[in-house]
């Protein structure tokens, strides 16, 4: 499925219509190309990790780390491009390693000035590693905005992989965690140890980054990171149900994203966005119309 | 008399040095159980500091502190705190009741999806915590917005679940820094019933942290006078005194009572450490 990699029209077998409007005649053809199946899949992952990161990444306030990792992962993943390692090994090599380095900085202006410097560098230096590369265009195309169409079984499994780790990691740390981001002082209290949790945080956003840049790429990433956590906040005070709905939407923007970009000749970073974007627009305008004036006493 | 009752707090020779400064030096001093007592003092002579100190927050550089009968630690279960200037953002996406639940139960290890619970955790437990969180915003009177976004409340109704979180796993110590400083003065008195009622149906300690002694004064059993690096505990009338905190602060100091039994002090003077913690 090699020449898929790189293949941006995507209109194997699609029966257009005079007008223009598409018919999806056969919606079992989204499962017939291995190639499709693989990016299904990768969505479903993903989804359950950036979603529920995501969510916890939108409570904490920290989305200016989440864009410094994505980033280091550009990165990363054009220095493994040159190297010609997979790409997905060498994003989440540099997302993690960036992480344990953040987790000893702590949240001071100077440190955020140093975090945006690093950011800036990193970019460069991704710059300079897809210039070496061969395949410059190609290569900075899927990076930038994803190649969720060309995901290997490789990519799969190391998605697989990661994508259980971090479950089981939230698993562990979940309540704790959750405490410690909506009431620091009182988390302090009773004995959480809040500045380890910031740290296996920053670690578990790290893995969920570079999931994300194999989907979205690295300018998008926030549309499967922070918009399914920024809607579930508006909707639900229920911390359990938001996590589970940013999970949901998260899921459900990618596949949706996915199969409009099989019918349509257009990329699936687009139909992606526009999902996540139109939903919190309409989220927030329910959300305005529908508070009151003054809550009752 | 009858065999002496252990304090429920005790320091000995506690000295305690933030960022080079000392704070406050070898500074003795008992609670009993089921007290009253209000910590005063001017900014910055580490009245918070007092509180994270029993809390085990902050280690002593000298000396002891005992509390229910064991050297200070973290996450005792024994202590209810209120910390200081506690206020939520309007969109936080949690309710009243996840606060106090997550107060109870936030220290664990696992994940807070009730169903995820329910596979492994015992149902009794899990009914007696929720039982536990029930009941302690009943004692607050928060009942009627506990299930309400928790930064959409007012600043009254915030610090009463902020007083739940504090009960709900059944404190002997409460420990409440500046719990009225964002009230009203309705709001005020009735958190102030409120705690004393508590404090005296429940048999449970008071450390208060206040800015003004007169609201609270009618309730208090004793007042913990910070000052000048040393720690003066005794009723109202033994420690506000223009004597007593003249020779405290080792400046003239005057205490003035109004007709209507508030105390008003004046040549009060700041401390100089800038630090509020």
């Amino acid at each position: 499925m090699g020449e898929w990699l790189w293949s941006v029209n995507l209109m194997p077998t699609l029966p257009l219509v005079a007008s223009g409007v598409v018919l999806p005649l056969d919606l079992q053809g989204l499962w017939t190309y291995h190639f499709m199946d693989n990016a299904f899949q990768a969505g479903v992952w993903v989804a359950l990790v950036a979603g529920s990161v995501g969510y916890l990444m939108t409570l904490r306030g920290q989305s200016f780390a989440g864009h410094t990792l994505a980033s280091v992962g550009f990165a990363g993943a054009a220095g493994a491009n040159l190297l010609g390692w997979p790409l997905g090994l060498g994003l989440i090599l540099a997302t993690v390693g960036t992480a344990l380095a953040m987790a000893g900085l702590g949240n001071s202006k100077d440190d955020q000035v140093a975090i945006g410097a690093v950011q800036a560098f990193a970019i460069g230096l991704g710059l300079l590693f897809l210039q070496l590369a061969p395949n410059y265009g190609p290569g900075a195309y899927s990076l930038l905005f994803g190649a969720v169409l060309g995901i290997s079984d490789q990519d799969l499994q190391l998605l697989l992989g990661t994508t259980l780790a971090t479950l089981g990691g939230l698993g562990t740390v979940g309540r704790p965690l959750l405490f410690a981001s909506l009431a620091e002082d009182l988390a302090v209290a009773r004995g959480v140890p809040v500045g380890l949790l910031s740290q296996i945080f920053l670690v578990l956003l790290a893995v969920a980054v570079a999931q994300a840049v194999q989907v979205v790429g690295v300018l998008l990433i926030f549309v499967l990171l922070a918009a399914p956590g920024a809607i579930a906040v508006q909707l639900t005070s229920r911390p359990a149900w938001g996590l589970l709905l940013s999970v949901v939407l998260a899921w459900a923007f990618s596949w949706v994203g996915l199969s409009a970009a099989y019918f349509w000749p257009y990329p699936a970073g687009f139909f992606i966005t526009t999902c996540a974007f139109a939903t919190y627009a309409v989220v927030r305008l329910l959300r305005w119309r529908r508070r009151p004036t003054k809550p009752d006493p | 008399m009858g065999a002496e009752v252990p304090p429920v707090i005790q320091l000995q020779q506690a000295t305690v040095r933030r960022g080079g400064a000392t704070l406050w030096r070898e500074v003795n001093l008992k609670i009993q159980p089921g007290e009253f007592v209000a910590v005063l003092g001017p900014n910055g002579v580490g009245k918070s500091t007092l509180l994270k100190v029993i809390l085990g927050l902050i280690p002593l550089s000298q000396g002891s502190v005992q509390v229910l009968g064991s050297p200070a630690r973290v996450g005792h279960p024994g202590i209810g705190y209120l910390p200081q200037r506690c206020t939520f953002p309007p969109d936080l996406p949690i309710r009243g009741q996840d606060l106090v639940g997550l107060s109870l139960e936030g220290n664990r290890w696992g994940v807070p999806i009730p169903f995820i619970r329910r596979l492994w955790c015992r149902g009794g437990q899990l009914k007696r915590e929720q039982a536990w969180v029930r009941e302690a915003i009943e004692r607050v009177g928060a009942g009627a917005y506990a299930s309400r976004r928790v930064g959409e409340l007012s600043g009254g109704e915030q610090q009463r679940l902020l007083m739940a979180q504090a009960l709900v796993t059944k404190p002997q110590i409460l420990l409440l820094d500046e719990p009225f400083d964002s009230l009203d003065l309705a709001n005020q008195q009735a958190m102030v019933a409120l705690v004393r009622e508590l404090s005296t149906a429940s048999q449970i300690t008071v450390l208060l942290v206040v800015h003004d002694l007169n609201p609270v004064l009618p309730y208090l059993d004793r007042v913990l006078y910070l000052a000048q690096g040393q720690a003066l505990l005794g009723s109202p009338q033994e420690v506000i005194t223009s004597e007593t905190l003249s020779r405290l602060y080792g400046a003239p100091i005057d205490v003035l009572r109004t007709r209507d039994g508030r105390v008003v002090v004046v040549g009060q003077p700041d401390a100089y450490s800038s630090s509020s913690r």
